[in-house]
Formats: structure tokens, sequence, C-alpha cells
């Protein structure tokens, strides 16, 4: 039973920055803006919430210290993400080009600055935020275990995002003028409402959860930022397309994908698994393997937004 | 009739690109030096200098480096820029790149019976497993209607963790954790570049990048596939009415897109320049830098060429500059605001617009 919750908690800690990441993603792409910088908006909202962190460390600590780095990284993505809404709206650019610059440029630019902050690359960082029994619910049994133990503050903050962002964006008027902007935004516009605005809105939500979720990455898996997050944003893109595009399903994806992941790190502390004695990349090939094959059957019709990628031009209504 | 013709120079098309990539280069190298000013004034001007002097600045060698550099960042970008015409995004140019790099080094330590054909063989074999790479995300893509860049970015980590493997049971240098040296006549020859270019590590390679561009360039632009590829990545519908097969190009596009990669993988590798395959957790890098230089070059072959020798100018300038106390990662930073420049291209031709109306009206 022990390894049940081990997998469990586990699972958390690779799920929820995807799941966060590719509902950012979801945000900018039922908007119409292609959005294949989350890995950058990562990277810099990994940085600034780390930095944040490494430098407070002395002065302060625990859950308060979290949520305002949390904070930070929000902000940074969504300064960050700026840039690809205006090349993209303002600019009507190709998308994948912005996209790909930012990309580029996060780690460099990283890099960069904390050699000039530290003198080093590697910025280090103190874990004081892990939560070994949340008081009352951890001592439910089996779901205390499960999900009330050896767990972050950012796990319950990434599952009350999502559940907003799912909310918002298929009840709430906004949700609907989005979605209609990347599906049609003439018609959108003929009903008043404004594309570039709503666009924008789009593209900062995703900066928001995106500089989140390179945080909520860093944090339970490591106490050392090296300006990377493991290709966690491609992967974002990833089950966010493996989720067409649709709040629920990108639940399932990222849930699906972390389980495999999780099964693929920690598989030496799984009986049945050790048992099989497979060499260890073997194990870490399986989520992606997995992936492409259930993708296989799922994608006949996809459901992506029908104006995605095209920027919006008045003229051509 | 002589004042039309220039005037019609001036707005053409290619002159609004040709303008709007010089000004986006300059930008970004402007950019560059600002930051450089920032981080240290004083080394400043000297840092920069040695960025924009690259492989110049220490002669023939300098050059041949460059050049080096140049050979597996131009077939990754020829091959993101291929996938490009057909309206794919040939995001799994790594993983392409790295199974050709294994397949080549592979051939390089173990075949040893060859001769003078090894290095051939070699980067044969490279091709070929490039071309199966790049054919699982387009038969996915064709027949399944799965997403190309989902299947690419998966097709990257498996490929990087099949090699990790087959790396670590066959040919694994333990104490440093990379792959063992390959025969020398599995190394691409020098004909003589290598010399030339005061003993670099330029060879053939080279040759055989700048003959991919060409082949690659009377592909797309004198033949009826490469016709149909164009199409079919600016209008799938209509092709689709034209008899066009659009299924089959797809399908072809990748495999050519993922054998240019893999061929970039084994040149980077069976050169003799003491460069291994390193067994860790990391996606190859060349295969998103392939990206950076097929949106420099615009997808145009001739300019991916161009755009890979400039970037691999920077890059070994960047390796200079840290001589002045700066991390070489300056160099990505200066590329990344010369491609995000570039997409802002509607600027400068709205500025251009501009000029000529306040021409026009001054004419009046």
């Amino acid at each position: 039973m022990d390894v049940f919750y081990f997998v469990v908690q586990q699972t958390m800690f690779f799920a929820i920055p995807l799941l966060l990441v590719a509902i950012g993603g979801m945000y900018a792409e039922r908007s119409g803006v292609i959005n294949i910088a989350l890995e950058g908006i990562m990277v810099m909202g990994a940085f600034t919430g780390i930095l944040f962190i490494s430098e407070m460390g002395d002065s302060m600590s625990g859950q308060g210290l979290l949520i305002l780095a949390i904070l930070i990284a929000g902000v940074t993505g969504i300064v960050f993400s700026l840039l690809h809404a205006f090349a993209s709206i303002n600019m009507k650019a190709d998308q994948t080009i912005s996209g790909t610059a930012l990309n580029l440029f996060a780690p460099a630019f990283v890099i960069f600055a904390a050699r000039m902050i530290n003198g080093v690359q590697q910025i280090p960082f103190e874990d004081t935020f892990r939560i070994p029994s949340v008081p009352v619910l951890g001592s439910i049994p089996v779901l205390g275990d499960m999900f009330f133990k050896n767990t972050y503050l950012t796990t319950y903050v990434g599952i009350l995002l999502y559940i907003i962002a799912a909310f918002v964006i298929s009840k709430t008027k906004f949700g609907l003028r989005l979605r209609a902007c990347g599906e049609h935004p003439g018609a959108a516009d003929s009903v008043g409402v404004n594309v570039g605005k709503i666009r924008y809105a789009g593209v900062i939500i995703s900066g928001f959860l995106g500089g989140v979720g390179g945080l909520v990455f860093v944090v339970p898996t490591s106490t050392n930022f090296n300006a990377t997050v493991a290709g966690y944003g491609f992967l974002a893109l990833a089950v966010m397309i493996f989720g067409q595009w649709r709040s629920g399903k990108i639940l399932g994806a990222a849930f699906f994908f972390g389980v495999m992941k999780t099964m693929a790190s920690a598989y030496t502390s799984v009986p049945f698994l050790k048992g099989l004695g497979l060499p260890n990349d073997v194990y870490k090939m399986i989520p992606y393997i997995a992936t492409l094959i259930v993708l296989v059957f799922t994608s006949k019709s996809s459901q992506a937004p029908r104006a995605e990628g095209i920027p919006y031009d008045k003229g051509a209504r | 009739m002589n004042k039309k013709n220039t005037e019609s120079f001036w707005t053409s098309e290619g002159f609004m690109n040709f303008v709007s990539a010089i000004l986006a280069i300059v930008a970004g190298l402007l950019i560059g030096f600002i930051l450089l000013l920032v981080s240290d004034s004083a080394n400043a001007a000297e840092g920069f200098s040695a960025i924009l002097q690259g492989g110049f600045s220490s002669g023939m060698n300098g050059i041949g480096k460059t050049l080096y550099i140049a050979t597996p960042i131009i077939l990754t970008g020829l091959s993101v820029g291929f996938a490009f015409k057909t309206g794919l995004f040939n995001i799994g140019a790594s993983g392409q790149f790295t199974a050709g790099a294994f397949v080549a080094i592979y051939i390089g330590v173990k075949w040893t019976g060859l001769g003078g054909a090894h290095w051939i063989v070699g980067l044969l074999a490279a091709v070929l497993i490039g071309a199966i790479f790049g054919l699982i995300p387009g038969l996915l893509k064709a027949y399944f209607n799965v997403n190309e860049v989902i299947t690419c970015i998966m097709m990257n980590y498996i490929g990087m963790y099949a090699t990790n493997l087959l790396i670590r049971k066959n040919i694994y240098d333990q104490v440093r954790n990379r792959t063992m040296a390959v025969k020398s006549t599995a190394d691409v020859p020098s004909a003589g570049i290598g010399e030339f270019f005061g003993n670099s590590s330029a060879n053939l390679g080279i040759v055989i990048a700048i003959i991919a561009v060409i082949v690659v360039y009377v592909v797309l632009n004198k033949t009826t596939f490469g016709y149909e590829l164009k199409a079919c990545g600016k209008n799938k519908e209509a092709t689709k009415y034209a008899g066009i097969n659009s299924k089959r190009d797809i399908v072809l596009s990748m495999v050519i897109a993922g054998a240019l990669s893999g061929l970039g993988g084994a040149l980077l590798y069976l050169s003799g320049s003491g460069k291994f395959i390193q067994v860790v957790d990391v996606i190859a890098n060349e295969g998103f830098t392939g990206i950076s230089v097929a949106l420099l070059g615009m997808s145009n072959p001739i300019g991916v060429l161009f755009a890979g020798l400039f970037i691999a100018h920077i890059t070994v300038g960047g390796g200079n500059m840290q001589l002045c106390g700066y991390p070489p990662e300056v160099v990505d930073i200066i590329t990344a605001s010369i491609i995000y420049c570039g997409a802002l291209s509607l600027l400068i031709k709205l500025f251009i617009n501009k000029v000529k109306m306040a021409r026009k009206k001054g004419d009046k």
C-alpha cells in the first residue's frame, strides 16, 4: 500500500505543472493564438520565482514565501508573454516564429542573468515548503495518505487554478467570447467583441499559468534551478493537443502522462516493475511511446480551434 | 519608364524582405551589445567585436571552425525548412539528428572491415534512420490525423532514451560517460579542406551540406514533386481538388526532412574532431538550432545556407567572447532577438510605406 501512496504523491509533482501549463496553452490557442513559447515562459517564471526564494530565504521561509514566489513567477510569465502577444496580435507575425524566438531567448537570458547576479549558472534554494501531513485532512484513512501527505502547497494551488480556469472558459461570458475568437473571429467581431483584446487576455492567461507552472515544476522536484524545466513546456504543449484543447480531456491527459512518468522514474520502488528487469531507459521511454499509441486511436477528429494561428484581419471579414 | 522600374524594385516583396532581415539583424546585435554594456561596460566593446568577428579573428583556422559548426545546423535547418514548405512543423529534428548520429557512430566503431567505404556507409545509414524517424510522424499525420508537433516531441524523447540505451549496451565509454571513438576510416575525409583552413575540423561535410542545399533547392523549385509539396503547404483542400495525393506528400516530406537531420547528426560526429555523444537525459540542441536557422533563412534553401553560416559565425565569436568574461549565451540571446525582430517585419513594412506616402505627397 505504501508503494501506491508513494506513486500517487509523486504523480502530483509531475502532473500538476503539466496540467497548469497545458491549460494556459489552451487559453492562448482557443483565443486564436498558437503559443509554443510555453517552455520559455516556464523557464522565466521559474527563474524569478526561484531567485526570489533564494534571495529571501534568510528572512522568510515556509508557505508565505512560496505564495509570494508563485505570484512573482506568474507576473514574470505575463510580462514575457506580452512579447508574444504584441508580435502575434499587433504585428500579425507568424506565431511559430515569435514563440520559437522566446523559447530560445529564455534559457539563454536566465543563464546570463544568473551568472551576472550570482557568478554561477545554478541557483540553489532551500526547500522549506514540504508539508509532511496536512492538519486534520492528513489523518483521513487512505485519502489522507494519497493526497494530503508528503505534499506541497503548489499541488493545491495548481488544482484550484485548474478548477477556476476550467470554469471560466466554459461557463462565463468571457470564456464564450474567448472561444468565439478562436473559432470565428469575424463573427465575434461583428457582434462587438474586441478580438485583439480577447486574444491579449488569452495570451496573458497562458503567460500567468506558464510562469506559475515553471515554479510549480521546480519546487517539489529539485533544490537547485539550472535554467531548464526539462522540456516540460513542450510536453505541456503535447498534453494540450492530446487533450484536444478541452479542459476535461487535458486533465485526463496530464494525469495519464504524470502516472506514466512516475512509473518511469520510480519503478525501482514498485516490486512488480522492478521484477521485469528492463533497462532504466526503457521505462523512461514508455510515457512517450504510450502517448503515441493512445494518440493513434484518439486523433481521428481533431478539435483544434479553427482560427488558431491566423492573425485576425478586419478587412478579410 | 526608368523611374517606374526603380520604384517597383524599391517596393518589391523581395526587397522589403531583405531590408527587414537586415534591420532585424542590426536590432538583434544592438540588443546583444546593450546587454554586454549593462552587465560589464568596461569590456563591452571588446566582447562585442569578438562576436562580430566570429571565426575571422583567428584566421583560416577560425573560418574552418565556423564551417564545421555550420555543417550540422545547415542540415537540420534544411530539414525544418523543407517541412515548413509542406506546412509541417518538424520540431522533431533533434530526435532525427540524434538517431542519425548514433547509427553513424555505431557503424564507425563496429563495422571495421569496410575500408574506404566506411564513412559513406555511416552517412547512408544515418540518412536511413533519420528518414525512419521522420516517417513515423509523417504516417501518423497522414493516416491517423495525429498532430505532427506532438508526435515529433514524443519522438525526440524516444530517440534520446533509445540512443542512450543502445550506447550503454554497445559502444559505451564508461569512464567518460560517452560513446567510444570511431575508427579513423569512418571519419568524413578532409579532402584537403581541413588543411586549407588551418588544420581545423572542417572537412568534406560542408561540401555535402552545400550539395544538400542545392538538391533541396532544385527539388522544391524545379520539380513537379516540389510544386506539389509547396501547394500542400499553402492550401491542403485545394491540392485535394487538383488531384494531388497530399497524404503521400506529407509522408515523403517528413521522410526527407528526417533524412536531412539524420545526415546532419552523422556529419557532426564522424569528423575526427573529438566530439562524442554524452550519455545524458538532454535532447540534442542542434535540432532546435535548426528551427532558428530555418526561420532566419525564411525556409528558403539558399537562405538556410547563409543563416547556418551566420549562426555558426557568431557562435564561434561567442566562444571567443568568453575571454572577456561574458557567458556565451549572449549569442543565443542575439539569435533569439534577431528571429523575434524578423517576425516584426510588418512594423518595418509599415514604416517603408509611410516614407513612400510622404514622398508621394511631396511630389505633388
